[in-house]
């Protein structure tokens, strides 16, 4: 032991040698190339890297090149929270018009779980469908006077009616439909395909949410943040929710009084500052800083330029229908999908609750359909006219269905109401690798139970990784000593509605 | 640098790592087990071949060395000393794609480097040792007595594998460093002073402990520690509502600053309420379990709820104290960990006791304590007090007043109101079937056999006069259901019949008494008084008021005829019942009588005059408190006193009463029996289990009943394997920004192999000899070389080398918790209040966030004036949408152990223009431009106070070009400062002009965004 380092155990606080010094000048000559030397390198080093350290918007997924050619670039995922009523909407069942007020015919029931709501359905009555059903377009889809708007766009859609699910509750049903588990705290699978693909977008999280509610609605649920978690995925891949005002982003603006120019050279200041430090402590760390302060200054500006519907032309806006230019709405969340599709968003999850009708069939189903039916149908139309529906995925569809029964007073018909049901229900996916005009799987004849070709939850995950280039099987994060996946350890890609 | 030289610096660099690859060949001779071979084998073949029976392939185990040695019919997997003849090698590196192992399909592959260490392994005997967070904690030999061990077993290595040792770090930089990490709160410029003044010896020390003995210690350590504890305001999911868990937040704040141990911190928490003579605080500690969520969600199914909440409470303390993932076990074997899924449901026995049950969503489920801040505390503390001061006082004053109690009790008989009630006092009192006891002021008691129904008489000599009716009266006693009125099933009676008999002379026959009406205290439904005397047996009077009796009762009866008593006369009354309901028969009472026209139950409110008719010996202990009073309310003095005190009691009970209610452990009297769930359904019913702990783990100590109280002591138990271990490894993540073990929340076959396994035992065995000190464990910490190093990084190869600091070269540099970059933005502008504990408060957030997402049902109130500047731990937290400015902290809907650290543009737009940091920034400047008078100093002043250290010229550069643009902007439109230095509810007084204030306080907004304030270095 050096005299030097034996003092140094009886005061740590000695003097340090002057070789330190010059240590420290060297180093900071070896950092000093900032933006285009080594400092880049450290910097791209650190954005392929999983760790803690940090990432901005834009990088490669965990995957690198993908499985398999991907038929879509990107999702949006219309989530109906609340589970829509498939015997109503989609599902046409003539003989529920003939079993109409009769007890549940025995022989569907079998043992099944219904909600405390239902407890047991042994007796319940059948009820028919609210409103009559037609055939549309080429492929002859089912659709009922609910839909007018989407009935004229299924030559594009793939109905599946033969989804089924495990829970029988909203918030277990719909986390287990976005994170392949009932219980919260696993990534969704916005998360996984941020993850998994990584972003395309600069100044836009890769992945983002939405949410809106149709007004006068009794039994809105609500939009736990769970369901866009990134769960044991770091952070940066969950869903960033963008709010449904005007200020999309909490704490975009500056503060009142500070303008943009002071705002900008005193970013400029900052991030000299930090190149300052990062010469002198070398933390590669503060080259993502610097790179994290630029990025938000440019969501700053990208954000209300976003938001600025003025350079739609007009035809667009009224496509949308009447509420397109009010902010928290789905029609305003559908159009804002579409541009930041355009942007390089890669998951768009629109989530809009209010579809939970237990006793307002007759009522606030109208309303509920008026709020999202001709959005839905102008979001597949704006990106069939774009040409941007052959590389974008959407999704319509909720949790679960509803009780081919009613809940509630058959003789009073305002009150006309139908309960959770796990065991059919119908969701529709277009464009990005999906065969147009096609109705797959099928419900039995009373929309009880799906019988044929019957496609689970995380057959239906499976599938729209499949769509995005990715092996749902290969698709794994390591987290208390296991290698997790979307799709637990289940899932068959439906091939038969891909293209 | 030349490029010459540069090329050497890139040759040390690539000769580095060849020289690194060549000894780490040379170091391969000696595989380990435990370092190489395990993780191999656990990552890549137990999920088939491992501890999940149901799971597994061709009979074949991996993870026991009795599986790895089985014979598989001539041959065995693993052949010792014999990679060629082991059949698990044959199959890693068969060209066969079918016999190929691990599966093509299973997505797992083993590298050629790891076929060649399974190779050497089994060259080298194929010696097999346990996992080794399951094996004793050992305590490593440290021989040099001169050094601090944790710098001897860090540095040992680091010498060995060529690591260059960055030094001590300047004592600014340390100062800062350590008030972040054990206060959460930067240093004071007072703080720093003194610590650089400190030039003796021990200075460091002397500042640790200064610094372990701050109230803003226990905040700091309490944040973590409410993270795993899922602690929140709400109750989360639908409906989301609020609880009011916080006083259990406060005992954890104050249990670190007590320095309670660990293991009592422990045990409190997890079985407290179990303890011998539990004290409160003991049972308020038990709130740690019922932190969990609570689903209010309608259709939710109660029993469904009831058994994920003690699935939570069971992985909680899996992950808290094992770092096992028990959660893997919940619906089959665990995959890579021995434990079974029967050992699962085994822990989950000793928590499925509790009676909370799942319907509702009430945030206050029961079982609950009301327990008070410590302001509400010391009010009671307070109030007790002076109670007890009064108590004193008016016996003394009784005391003074000797027999003047007796003169005015003979006045107050002498003028005694006519229609005062008499007492009876029974010559004999028989039954049917039970005994009937006499006792004091004429009361009648059943004892002996509890029979269905039963008649009594009771014979009471009379004086002579006149008799206008009788009154019963129904009085608790101990001995009675619920201290109630009879030994029924709810210590209700049913009186059915009632009889009044005269008899004027021993010679004379009895005459039964007419009774013409009756009044009651109370009546229970048709169960009424006048039913006493309708002639029908089946009817009667009961009480019943559908709660446990409290109070006692009475009857009056008119009679149709006053009666003429002559001398010697005597009464006879039977009282019948013969009610459905059984055992109601009432067993404590007395009659008295009136001469009263009307006799009614008010005519002697209280009893007083009853009571002073009362011979002193007769009188009951109610009847002599009932004189006390009533002498003591004619003495004024004594009145005076009696009336404070009785205030003071009101007071108390309202004290008491406002206390706020927190869930807390109990267990139910009869034991629920617990059953393995199938595939973790609650209704899905598999064998029975009785509480017990896992095989691979120590047994639960002889002297240990098996409930919580037992598991919780056998985890503190000193050859526990894991909990040691777990919890330092816990502390070190604090300090360092990742642990020993990385993996923090998995201590499993799975975890990461440290790459200080000597070290972590080393602490873990001194944490045990300290009897589990938290205080000295953390100090013996920080005292040590390895912790106060510089974090600097002294070249990129350094960096590339060990980007995460593993090997502990250098001090961490890492971002500070949100949390604490608000608490550290608060306490450098000067507007922190520090005030600690309490209910939460609600500072800034932007509006709508919780209407939103509850659709305007939760309405957000922010809070004003002192309460905005409260430390984050105080912050409400709203569940389901926790507080927006906080980001990367954990979600407080499960246990998390393990901090996440991310970058999103988000957060720092959150620095950059949340309201608390351009308020943070106003104040700071207020204070800046207040303190100093030049510019120059100013900015230095803004700066010590922000970083704890002086500029570098080339930073002041900076700043000053900052503030000019800053200044520039607010000349040029004077409105725009005024609107800049609106943000937030303080106000201060200045002297300076608006733009002045506003260019200083953009440039402290700055300054507080700076990379450097944001982490810890």
């Amino acid at each position: 032991m050096t005299v030097d380092q034996a003092w140094r155990i009886l005061d740590p606080f000695a003097p340090k040698p002057v070789q330190d010094r010059q240590l420290a000048i060297n180093r900071r000559q070896f950092f000093s190339r900032g933006a285009t030397g080594i400092g880049t390198a450290a910097l791209a080093g650190l954005l392929g890297r999983d760790s803690l350290l940090a990432t901005p918007f834009k990088q490669g997924g965990a995957l690198g090149a993908s499985h398999l050619p991907p038929k879509a670039k990107r999702v949006i995922y219309l989530f109906q929270n609340g589970a829509p009523t498939h015997v109503d909407l989609f599902d046409y069942k003539p003989r529920l018009h003939k079993l109409h007020g009769t007890p549940v015919p025995e022989e569907y029931l079998g043992g099944k779980r219904f909600s405390t709501m239902t407890g047991n359905p042994k007796g319940k009555l059948m009820l028919e469908p609210v409103e009559p059903f037609q055939q549309h377009g080429h492929s002859g889809a089912w659709v009922s006077e609910f839909m007018p708007h989407t009935a004229k766009v299924v030559d594009d859609l793939c109905f599946i009616k033969s989804m089924h699910t495990e829970a029988v509750n909203h918030a277990p049903a719909i986390s287990f439909l976005l994170s392949g588990s009932e219980m919260p705290g696993r990534p969704t699978m916005g998360a996984w395909l941020n993850y998994g693909l990584g972003s395309s977008s600069e100044e836009l999280p890769g992945f983002v949410v939405m949410t809106s509610i149709s007004k006068g609605t009794s039994c809105g649920q609500i939009f736990y943040d769970f369901y866009w978690g990134s769960g044991f995925l770091p952070s940066r891949f969950q869903g960033s929710r963008f709010r449904g005002s005007r200020d999309p982003v909490l704490y975009l603006k500056n503060p009142d009084g500070m303008k943009p120019e002071l705002r900008r050279g005193l970013l400029d200041d900052l991030a000299r500052l930090n190149q300052l430090k990062y010469e002198q402590v070398g933390d590669p760390e503060i080259q993502t800083r610097i790179a994290q302060y630029e990025m938000a200054y440019k969501m700053q500006t990208s954000v209300p330029e976003l938001t600025d519907f003025s350079d739609e032309p007009e035809h667009v806006l009224k496509m949308y229908g009447p509420q397109v230019k009010e902010p928290g709405t789905f029609a305003y969340n559908c159009l804002m999908a579409r541009r930041l599709a355009e942007r390089g968003v890669n998951f768009i999850q629109c989530m809009h609750a209010g579809w939970d009708q237990h006793n307002s069939l007759t009522t606030e189903l109208y309303n509920q359909c008026r709020d999202t039916d001709q959005p839905s149908a102008a979001l597949v139309q704006d990106l069939k006219m774009r040409g941007m529906l052959d590389d974008t995925l959407v999704i319509w569809g909720g949790e679960f269905g509803r009780t081919p029964f009613i809940q509630g007073d058959i003789r009073n018909r305002k009150r006309w109401g139908r309960d959770h049901h796990p065991y059919a229900f119908t969701v529709w996916m277009a464009g990005g690798g999906i065969k147009p005009g096609m109705t797959y799987g099928a419900s039995d004849d009373l929309g009880f139970n799906a019988v044929e070709n019957k496609v689970h939850v995380h057959d239906f995950q499976a599938t729209v990784m499949h769509l995005l280039g990715i092996d749902h099987e290969k698709l794994t994060y390591r987290f208390q000593g296991r290698h997790f996946r979307l799709t637990d350890v289940h899932g068959h890609v439906v091939k038969e509605i891909c293209t | 640098m030349t490029k010459q030289k540069y090329l050497e610096t890139k040759f040390v660099g690539l000769l580095t790592v060849v020289l690194w690859g060549t000894l780490c060949s040379a170091n391969a001779k000696k595989v380990s087990f435990e370092r190489d071979v395990r993780p191999i084998l656990s990552d890549n073949c137990f999920h088939c071949h491992g501890p999940d029976a149901k799971e597994r392939k061709a009979k074949l185990r991996l993870d026991t060395k009795v599986g790895v040695l089985a014979d598989l019919g001539g041959y065995s997997a693993v052949a010792p000393g014999d990679p060629a003849k082991s059949e698990l090698i044959l199959r890693i590196s068969s060209d066969d794609r079918e016999d190929r192992m691990p599966p093509h399909d299973s997505n797992r592959h083993l590298s050629q480097k790891e076929i060649e260490l399974l190779k050497e392994w089994i060259a080298g005997g194929a010696k097999w040792e346990g996992h080794w967070t399951f094996e004793p904690i050992v305590r490593p030999v440290v021989k040099d007595k001169k050094r601090h061990p944790i710098d001897i077993l860090v540095d040992t290595r680091l010498k060995k594998e060529n690591f260059k040792v960055n030094p001590i770090a300047d004592r600014e930089t340390l100062v800062r460093r350590l008030m972040l990490d054990l206060t959460g709160l930067p240093p004071t410029t007072e703080q720093i002073q003194t610590f650089l003044a400190d030039k003796k010896p021990g200075a460091w020390e002397r500042l640790v402990d200064r610094t372990l003995a701050s109230s803003a210690y226990g905040e700091r350590m309490a944040w973590d520690w409410l993270e795993a504890a899922r602690y929140a305001d709400t109750n989360g999911y639908q409906g989301d509502r609020e609880r009011t868990m916080w006083p259990w937040r406060d005992w954890v704040v104050k249990a670190f600053n007590d320095n309670l141990p660990y293991d009592k911190f422990t045990i409190w928490q997890l079985a407290g309420d179990l303890l011998p003579d539990a004290t409160q605080e003991q049972i308020l500690a038990t709130g740690f379990n019922r932190n969990h969520m609570i689903n209010g969600e309608g259709g939710r199914i109660a029993e469904e709820n009831r058994v994920e909440y003690v699935f939570d409470m069971t992985e909680t303390m899996g992950t808290v104290w094992m770092g096992l993932t028990l959660n893997c076990a919940r619906c089959h074997d665990h995959k890579f960990d021995p434990l079974l899924q029967s050992e699962y449901y085994q822990f989950n026995a000793f928590f499925n006791q509790t009676p909370a049950n799942g319907g509702g969503g009430d945030p206050f489920t029961k079982p609950v304590l009301q327990a008070g801040s410590s302001a509400q505390n010391e009010e009671l503390v307070k109030l007790r007090k002076q109670i007890l001061a009064f108590e004193k006082d008016i016996d003394r004053r009784q005391g003074e007043q000797g027999d003047a109690q007796a003169k005015w009790e003979a006045r107050m008989l002498k003028d005694k109101p006519a229609n005062d009630w008499q007492r009876l006092f029974p010559k004999k009192a028989k039954a049917d079937k039970q005994t009937l006891q006499i006792l004091q002021s004429g009361l009648v008691y059943a004892s002996g056999e509890n029979p269905d129904k039963d008649e009594y008489q009771v014979v009471y000599p009379l004086e002579e006069g006149k008799i206008t009716g009788f009154k019963l009266e129904a009085v608790r006693h101990p001995k009675m259901t619920h201290g109630g009125l009879a030994r029924s099933d709810s210590g209700n009676f049913v009186l059915t019949d009632l009889r009044f008999n005269i008899r004027n002379s021993a010679v004379d026959k009895l005459v039964p008494l007419e009774v013409a009406s009756a009044s009651a205290t109370y009546e229970q439904g048709p169960l009424k008084v006048s039913s006493t005397f309708d002639n029908n047996p089946a009817s009667g009077w009961a009480v019943w008021a559908g709660k446990p009796i409290d109070r006692d009762h009475a009857a009056a009866f008119r009679l149709k005829k006053s009666i003429k008593v002559a001398k010697g006369a005597e009464l006879e009354i039977t009282l019948k019942f013969n009610s459905q309901h059984k055992h109601h028969n009432l067993g404590h009472f007395r009659f008295s009588s009136t001469a009263t026209v009307t006799p009614t139950l008010k005519s002697d409110k209280g009893g007083l005059i009853t009571a002073l008719q009362t011979q002193p010996d007769k009188r009951s202990p109610s009847d002599k408190k009932n004189i006390l009073e009533a002498f003591a309310a004619q003495d004024e003095s004594l009145s005076a006193m009696r009336k404070k005190q009785n205030e003071l009691e009101a007071k108390l009970k309202k004290t008491k009463a406002s206390f706020p209610k927190v869930m807390v452990m109990a267990d139910m009297p009869k034991p629920r029996q617990t059953f393995m769930l199938e595939r973790g359904l609650y209704n899905q019913r598999g064998k029975p289990v009785t509480p017990a702990v896992p095989s691979w783990l120590p047994p639960l100590p002889k002297t240990e009943k098996p409930n919580r109280l037992g598991l919780a002591r056998w985890l503190m138990e000193p050859n526990h394997p894991l909990t040691a271990r777990v919890t330092v490894n816990r502390f070190w993540q604090m300090l360092f920004g990742v642990g020993l073990v990385k993996t923090t929340e998995n201590f499993g076959v799975q975890t990461e192999y440290p790459r200080y396994p000597e070290l972590l035992d080393w602490l873990a065995a001194e944490f045990l000899e300290s009897g589990w000190n938290v205080k000295a464990l953390v100090r013996t910490i920080i005292t040590s070389e390895t912790y106060r190093r510089s974090s600097t990084i002294s070249s990129f190869a350094e960096y590339e080398r060990d980007p995460e600091n593993r090997y502990l070269a250098r001090g961490s540099r890492f971002r500070l918790p949100s949390w604490m970059i608000r608490d550290q933005a608060l306490a450098v502008s000067g507007l922190l209040n520090p005030q600690m504990g309490g209910k939460s408060v609600y500072s800034y957030q932007p509006d709508g966030i919780w209407s939103e997402a509850t659709f305007g049902k939760k309405r957000f109130r922010q809070d004003s004036g002192k309460s905005l500047y409260r430390r984050s731990l105080y912050t409400y937290w709203r569940r389901i949408i926790g507080p927006t400015l906080f980001f990367d902290v954990a979600k407080r809907q499960v246990c998390e152990v393990k901090p996440l650290r991310t970058n999103t543009p988000m957060h720092a737009l959150t620095v950059m223009n949340d309201v608390t940091y351009v308020e943070a920034g106003r104040a700071l400047a207020d204070l800046v431009l207040k303190e100093a008078k030049e510019n120059e100093v100013r900015l230095r002043l803004a700066v010590r106070k922000v970083l704890g250290r002086e500029p570098a010229p080339e930073e002041l550069d900076v700043f000053r070009q900052s503030l000019r643009r800053a200044l520039d902007s607010f000349e040029k439109d004077p409105g725009s400062a005024d609107r800049f230095l609106s943000h937030g509810d303080s106000k201060t007084e200045s002297e300076f002009p608006p733009v002045t204030r506003a260019g200083w306080a953009a440039l402290c907004l700055n300054l507080l965004n700076l990379d450097e304030t944001l982490n810890k270095e």
